[in-house]
């Protein structure tokens, strides 16, 4: 049997006496994608950090590729993309500059090698930003921001990618671009888990969605309905854009 | 007048050359996490090492070394785990920094004003034969650690939590800069000043943002700024006869004015010519995605 991608068992996590997460178990077996949903607060975005270890679980066990957390040291296999945000500080960086950060699990103290800088080139052509790579991250939009950051998650060729809230903030074109970026991605073998307010276009990829309220997975299975998910309020359902055939291949228009 | 033929002038331009470059190479990862202003607290509290210092009868950089390292060091902690916003934690190094300066000064027998006006903003005669030792070994070795872990610092300095995820080590890497930033400050404070330190850790980095888009070229510049501020403001208090620390932190502030009118001017030529050359009909910059 392969081990699970990520085995979190009984998790608790707990913000100044208030409990963000409770008993919250989470399997991820390689090759699924994951949708983490749920309303504001519900406790989606403190189950992914918890699974990346920057929260300390008050109660639980967490095991990433079959090892236990503390033991765990092959950052390599696993890209984050956090919420946007992060993507811009007080001194300019270029968009090169910011992906090239993603490799440095992989290159530790050594200086980069050509192979590394192909590697960050590669991952600035799957987001269709080659033609900005030496810009300033603070020129551009909030989608391509987001771009950046997938980017950099992109550089090492991760077996999980996690993903925070991707589409927040996004316009249309980019989240299909998203969508068609993690669809290669599965199907290239990765194992996929996103937070996410909405689906939309990423309808289709995904095959397991786990539903959060109140810091408790409410529901733990097979996707919601693509056509009828209603996330945040069940009596107000509201249908999903289908991915447009002719949004296919739009990384490059704005 | 030759400048050059004084050897205090030799050693002050030395020092000036070594500060130039070591306190914007150091103050670009400050700038970049928004924390510009730690060099001020670190100076602050390393008055009190200087003060330490005079009242024990040690060497006063000696001292202002380890009670800097130490401050930085609170600084650091404070800001990782205390409840306390990192802005709070700088208010009161400030205040604690100076108020202990000023009563062990005025406690020990020979801390007189004058060499105490000496510490807070520089001297071209301060800086004694020993002086360019330390000073040349301890730039020395922050530039050739920077050189060895600035692609790290950079990736703490962006994003902290990100870093922690590539597997870095953001807690050690943090301590680090704390420290290289209190040895910055004890480096720069015989030429610069105590008080002034910080401008200098700074200003070059804000002048080379107005002209460049990149991190890299962020530094390059910024170093090529703190030495043509620390260099000629030397240079300049030789003819004055002024506090090198004063002039230094007046240039650095006026390429700071002239980057920013240049910075406006290319930004300007940019939007208004840029867009007439380089937009091609819509349709050809509609680019297929690179396949993988």
């Amino acid at each position: 049997m392969t081990d699970a991608v990520i085995d979190l068992r009984g998790a608790t996590v707990a913000y100044d006496g208030r409990a963000a997460l409770t008993g919250v178990d989470l399997h991820v077996a390689p090759r699924e994608v994951v949708a983490v949903l749920g309303a504001n607060g519900s406790g989606k975005s403190t189950l992914i950090r918890a699974v990346l270890g920057l929260i300390p679980l008050a109660e639980g066990d967490l095991a990433l590729f079959g090892t236990p957390f503390l033991h765990f040291h092959d950052w390599t296999r696993i890209g984050y993309v956090p919420q946007r945000g992060g993507a811009t500080t007080g001194v300019p960086a270029t968009v090169r500059e910011v992906v090239s950060t993603g490799r440095l699990a992989l290159t530790g103290l050594r200086r980069p090698r050509a192979a590394d800088r192909e590697a960050v080139d590669r991952a600035i052509a799957t987001v269709g930003l080659s033609d900005r790579a030496g810009d300033s991250v603070s020129t551009l939009s909030g989608g391509q921001q987001q771009r950046v950051l997938i980017a950099r998650a992109l550089t090492c060729d991760p077996e999980l990618l996690v993903l925070d809230e991707p589409t927040a903030g996004v316009d249309a074109a980019s989240q299909a671009g998203l969508a068609e970026t993690l669809g290669e991605l599965a199907n290239g073998g990765a194992t996929i888990v996103l937070v996410a307010h909405e689906l939309g276009p990423m309808t289709p990829l995904i095959t397991r969605a786990v539903t959060m309220a109140d810091g408790r997975v409410l529901h733990d299975g097979a996707p919601p309905d693509s056509d009828h998910l209603h996330l945040h309020d069940p009596e107000h359902a509201h249908p999903v854009h289908e991915p447009h055939p002719s949004s296919r291949h739009v990384w490059g228009l704005r | 007048m030759n400048p050059l033929a004084f050897d205090f002038m030799q050693r002050a331009l030395i020092a000036a050359l070594l500060v130039g470059l070591a306190a914007p190479a150091v103050g670009v990862f400050l700038v970049q996490r928004r924390l510009s202003l730690m060099g001020d607290g670190i100076g602050h509290i390393a008055l009190t090492g200087v003060a330490l210092g005079f009242l024990l009868g040690t060497a006063p950089v000696l001292t202002a070394v380890v009670v800097a390292s130490i401050g930085a060091v609170v600084i650091e902690l404070v800001r990782q785990h205390g409840r306390t916003g990192g802005d709070v934690a700088l208010a009161l190094m400030f205040y604690g920094g100076i108020a202990g300066g000023v009563l062990l000064i005025g406690l020990s027998p020979e801390g007189g004003n004058a060499s105490l006006l000496s510490y807070l903003f520089g001297s071209l005669t301060a800086v004694s034969p020993t002086d360019v030792v330390v000073i040349s070994v301890l730039s020395g070795a922050l530039l050739l650690t920077l050189a060895v872990v600035g692609r790290q610092m950079f990736a703490v300095c962006h994003d902290e939590e990100y870093a922690k995820v590539a597997g870095l080590p953001v807690r050690t890497l943090n301590l680090l800069l704390a420290v290289m930033a209190a040895l910055t400050v004890t480096v720069a404070m015989r030429v610069v000043g105590l008080l002034l330190v910080s401008a200098l850790m700074v200003v070059p980095v804000a002048t080379a943002q107005q002209l460049v888009r990149g991190f890299r070229a962020t530094v390059v510049v910024a170093l090529g700024a703190g030495v043509l501020a620390s260099v000629s403001g030397v240079l300049g208090s030789f003819y004055t006869n002024t506090a090198p620390g004063a002039l230094i932190v007046v240039v650095a502030l006026g390429c700071f004015a002239l980057a920013s009118v240049g910075g406006v001017l290319v930004r300007h030529r940019r939007r208004t010519f840029g867009d007439l050359l380089v937009a091609p009909p819509a349709l050809t910059t509609t680019k297929e995605p690179t396949p993988r």
